[in-house]
């Protein structure tokens, strides 16, 4: 199970990346994994407001469904448009270009780092 | 030993030897004592014969439909019941089975859902039609919570013409009442037609829909368009009920006016009237809405061969996944009414529709026709209104004595129109089929020719 | 199920592709002079007649609809142990009997006086439903056992605002059927769950701790959705009582205890009954069913309109009663599936009633003996009419619950309810039923214990499974990701 270093996650199996003051959110390998494959992503507008822990969409697999939080504070600037044609990208490639929405970012909370997340996930598969 | 439970007493000791126990009561110890049930003071097991008499006795107390002429209507209709429909529905291959969650034995059931939501989108004049609900009612309801739910419960008010069914209004009172919406109840005009404007002032800012059925209970069709603009003019979706689905054979489906949601009763097509059920709720709208959607949903899709198949779709929506938070808490369909449905339009066939309709239609206007050459007081509440195969009739008296003096004269002549209050004038809804016969007109207009 | 139609069926639009008129269905004869629809209707409403949808002779149609009967799976085909669904044998005479032109050819809106056997038949059902459950008052409105449930919930909201109370929650345990939060919601609750103790039954601690003065009442399954008993459900009721609330009662599960036990003794508020279960009206392929619900002493009151009173030997309906909830649905209730399950509550008399849950209790405990040490049980209870195993075992060769229930499909049973209830993963969910014989029972045993050695030997057929079907597995992640919700005319295939 891939968990890589340079990034930042939650509890609720969200991952950022920062690039300057915007951070990059997706969710992770474990999650799409328990989720199964996504059939469709329920995404914000860009310039929608998000608070730290705030649901910002969902993920649907055939299934199930999944709640998507947002890690940070901030403004919304981008989605990943490509999503609505290609769900599947989620599950091929989470940390890639299965990329969810780009937060301009304006409050950060504390989130766990790669070391702790493989714990988390350790925990939770047992 | 009973006829319906399986093996007998050899073969249940023998399981019972099997699990180690010496009587059934055993498996029941889990059950407190202070609960347990005594002799139930029911009858006698019955015999098929017995049973099937008791049971004829109690059907040979109703003066079924079949031996007095009826010109009842008011969300039930009878319309022709080919022999054909019912050998279908009497197949185990569907009567017995279950929802089709396990698709590689469930193909007749969910090809015939798919046919059926084919239809009726097209019917509605709109994009998608679901697996079906419970009836008119409770799709009306289902639309309003819907409506709700698309503007993100931000307008709390539904605005309903007083000519949608009295009956529909009351159970959407029942539902919106535990949910805090309101909804605003707008009289119908001097015609018997919704007004438009009026029903776009009661909207203001805070309505999530307008609803208006067409042709409405007083039977007079609507002026679609100018609703459907009232409704989106006012930032609310439309909702076009329809309580007679024979009508779609000749008149568009609201999705040609606009409207965003068509949804009401379809017991017209081939369903038995049966004393008010089981019917078949009918729902479609537009596809960019679909995931806001009640009730279930067929798809096509393909098989480990690539050949067609067709599964339960976009179940997220639905109680079983999505609990609290699901679009409805309906969690089955009206399938086998759904079959009778489908089954009688692709017997009748496009062309056969358009002509029932036609046949209805015609038969309601010489209905008009003779009753407009009466006098003694009858006449047509709205004579100039536009209506399918239904219409309020006044006459010298008000509507439940007017039923009354025409039993007496042995024919059912409608429905008193303000059997559930209406502020329209106190008459009859009378209403015609194709079954409606030369005899049965004769016989209603010589009881009305001596009650005046 | 290795049978197959002959050939696949087209979809109807497919038929008769060149339009060609034909001798279709024939309406009885116009007497009357036709109309020109455009001079008597809105001209801009008047349509032209379906394109898409054929003349066809009766026999195509016939024909249409055999061919894809073949494609189904039935009660009548074979053991049909769907979980929580009790899918037990439907007797031919309830069709017959709903089938009586006194009941079929019979107007909602006809006067009283002409629908007095009608009415009869509602009263008496009614009547059986309250000895049966042990309760007060019944309403026979609720078109689905969820319909049900909402018109139970309803009730409760109104006897707490006639006691001029506000409540808003609802204790909801995590084993329920998602239709219970559902309901609740829908009834202007917030749906509050609570977690299963390590046994699967309600937590006493969590309960007493939760049940608060912002609590409406609990929802719980009898016997819960593990097919165990809650032990200490007196005590549940005298729990929810004594702090104001009120217990409903999913009946889904009714056919575990029927003649056995009474809801009412139990300290049910309300119950629903899933006539389409226990009763034996038939599932219909997804419906109709009906969903009576009984009802303790303070909720008569709120029980929907209209309803049947009986004065002396007359049956008359009462429409308006301001104490009541008001009406669930247009009319009175699906009537001739209540005529259904009278006739089989008559048909089977108290003794029948009784040995209906005795059988369907041995047969599901016969399974869980022949199936133990072949698959997994993670709560291990007394089981009463229903057992749920997982794919614990067969998940080590990396075989779920899926694969096994569409290898079943091999073996021509249908599958046990998957994935449910949600607190045991990888559910497998058997409900025998009483109606087959135990032949039928030992071979769906021996099936499940052929596929639990294939899914050490061979998972890969199980993977592939199933094969002996119509279609081969169908692709429901295409489906939902490229919704097709009908047929167009472009798909020209």
């Amino acid at each position: 199970m891939s968990v890589p270093k340079d990034l930042r996650y939650t509890k609720t199996h969200e991952w950022i990346r920062r690039e300057g003051d915007v951070a990059v959110l997706g969710i992770t390998h474990y999650a799409q994994d328990q989720l199964g494959e996504v059939v469709y992503v329920e995404l914000p507008d860009a310039g929608t407001r998000a608070a730290p822990g705030e649901e910002l969409g969902t993920l649907e697999s055939v299934k199930a469904v999944s709640e998507l939080f947002s890690p940070v504070g901030g403004e919304v600037i981008a989605v990943n448009e490509r999503l609505t044609d290609a769900p599947h990208l989620v599950n091929d490639d989470p940390f890639g270009e299965g990329w969810l929405v780009k937060i301009k970012i304006s409050e950060e909370p504390e989130l766990l780092d790669a070391a702790a997340y493989e714990k988390l996930v350790a925990e939770e598969s047992q | 030993m009973h006829r319906w439970i399986g093996g007998g007493p050899s073969d249940r000791r023998a399981i019972l030897s099997e699990l180690g126990k010496d009587s059934i009561d055993q498996l029941f110890e889990t059950i407190p004592a202070g609960v347990r049930a005594g002799d139930l003071d029911l009858p006698a097991p019955m015999d098929e014969t017995t049973l099937l008499t008791r049971l004829e006795g109690l059907a040979a107390e109703n003066v079924s439909l079949d031996v007095m002429p009826s010109f009842l209507g008011a969300g039930v209709y009878r319309h022709v019941e080919p022999a054909v429909v019912d050998a279908v529905l009497q197949r185990a291959e569907f009567f017995t089975s279950y929802t089709p969650y396990q698709p590689e034995i469930s193909q007749g059931t969910l090809q015939a859902i798919f046919e059926y939501q084919t239809i009726i989108s097209r019917l509605a004049g709109l994009d998608v039609a679901n697996a079906s609900l419970y009836d008119g009612a409770t799709a009306v309801v289902e639309a309003a919570l819907m409506a709700h739910r698309v503007l993100k419960g931000t307008r709390n008010r539904v605005v309903v013409s007083e000519a949608v069914h009295p009956m529909y209004r009351r159970v959407l009172a029942t539902y919106t009442s535990a949910l805090g919406i309101e909804v605003v109840t707008v009289p119908a005009g001097e015609d018997g037609r919704s007004d438009a404007q009026r029903l776009a002032d009661a909207a203001g800012d805070e309505a999530c829909c307008i609803v208006v059925q067409s042709p409405n209970f007083l039977g007079a069709v609507e002026d679609l368009s100018a609703v459907a603009g009232a409704a989106h003019g006012r930032g609310a979706l439309a909702v076009h009920v329809v309580a007679e689905a024979a009508s779609l054979g000749i008149l568009k489906g609201g999705g040609a006016h606009g409207f965003d949601i068509v949804c009401g009763e379809a017991q017209a097509f081939g369903i038995p009237a049966g004393f008010g059920g089981p019917h078949l709720g009918f729902f479609a709208t537009r596809t960019k809405l679909v995931r806001q959607m009640p009730g279930r949903l067929v798809g096509q899709t393909v098989d480990a061969e690539g050949q067609r198949a067709f599964c339960l779709t976009l179940a997220t929506r639905e109680q079983h996944i999505r609990r609290a938070k699901a679009t409805s808490n309906i969690c089955s369909n009206h399938g086998l009414m759904l079959l009778a449905a489908v089954v009688w339009l692709e017997l009748l066939g496009g062309k056969g529709l358009a002509e029932l309709a036609r046949a209805n239609l015609a038969r309601a206007e010489d209905l008009k026709r003779q009753i407009r050459a009466l006098g003694g007081g009858w006449k047509l509440a709205y004579p100039d209104t536009p209506t399918f195969n239904e219409f309020l009739v006044l006459g010298p008296a008000n509507g439940t004595k007017l039923q009354q003096a025409l039993l007496d004269r042995g024919v059912l002549g409608g429905v008193p129109s303000r059997l559930w209050g209406g502020s329209w004038p106190d008459g009859l809804l009378v209403a015609v089929t194709e079954r409606t016969t030369k005899d049965d007109v004769a016989a209603l207009i010589d009881a009305m020719e001596k009650i005046s | 199920m290795r049978r197959r139609p002959l050939r696949n069926e087209r979809l109807i639009f497919e038929h008769n592709r060149e339009r060609r008129a034909r001798g279709r269905y024939e309406l009885p004869p116009l007497d009357v002079p036709a109309v020109d629809a455009g001079s008597v209707l809105p001209e801009e409403q008047v349509r032209e007649p379906l394109a898409d949808l054929p003349d066809l002779g009766e026999l195509d149609v016939v024909q249409h609809f055999h061919r894809l009967s073949q494609m189904n799976f039935a009660v009548d085909e074979g053991l049909y142990p769907l979980g929580s669904c009790t899918m037990k044998y439907n007797p031919r005479v309830n069709e017959v009997a709903a089938r009586l032109g006194g009941f079929t050819a019979l107007h909602p809106l006809q006067p009283a006086s002409q629908v007095q056997g009608a009415l009869r038949v509602m009263w008496e059902l009614d009547q059986v439903l309250k000895t049966i459950t042990g309760m007060d008052g019944v309403t026979l409105q609720p078109a689905a056992g969820a319909h049900g449930e909402l018109a139970g919930m309803l009730m409760i909201r109104k006897a707490l605002e006639a006691r001029g109370e506000h409540r808003e929650e609802v204790l909801i345990p995590d084993s329920a059927h998602g239709t219970n939060p559902a309901s609740a919601t829908f009834a202007g609750f917030e749906a509050v769950e609570i977690a299963s103790g390590p046994d699967g039954t309600v937590d006493m601690e969590a309960l007493d701790r939760m049940m608060t003065d912002r609590v409406a009442g609990i929802m719980l399954t009898v016997p819960n959705t593990l097919g165990v008993f809650e032990p200490r459900i007196v005590e549940i009721a005298e729990l929810v009582h004594g702090r104001g609330g009120l217990v409903y009662m999913d009946g889904a599960n009714l056919n575990a205890f029927l003649g056995k036990a009474l809801p009412g003794a139990m300290g049910a508020d309300a119950l629903h009954i899933n006539l389409h279960k226990t009763f034996s009206t038939p599932h219909g392929g997804g419906g109709p069913g009906a969903g009576a619900v009984a009802v303790s002493r303070g909720l008569v009151p709120h029980l929907p309109v209209p309803r049947v009173i009986r004065d002396g030997d007359a049956f008359e309906i009462l429409w308006d009663d301001p104490a009541s909830i008001g009406p669930m649905r247009g009319f009175y209730a699906n009537f001739l599936i209540l005529v259904r399950a009278l006739t089989y509550i008559w048909g089977l008399g108290a003794e029948g009633l009784a040995e209906t849950a005795e059988v369907a209790v041995l047969y599901a405990n016969l399974v869980r003996h022949r199936l133990t040490s072949a698959y997994h049980l993670e709560y291990d209870a007394p089981s009463l009419h229903e057992v749920v195993f997982d794919d614990a075992f067969q998940r080590a060769h990396g075989v779920t619950n899926v694969d096994i229930s569409k290898r079943l499909l091999d073996y021509g049973f249908h599958p046990p309810t998957m994935s449910f209830p949600l607190i045991v993963h990888g559910a497998l969910m058997i409900e025998p039923t009483e109606s087959p014989a135990p032949e039928e029972v030992e071979a769906f045993c021996e099936a499940m214990l052929a596929i639990a050695r294939e899914a050490e030997e061979s998972p890969e057929l199980l993977h592939e499974a199933p094969h002996e079907t119509p279609v081969r597995r169908v692709d429901e992640v295409e489906a939902a990701r490229h919704p097709t919700l009908r047929w167009e005319p472009s798909e020209k295939s």
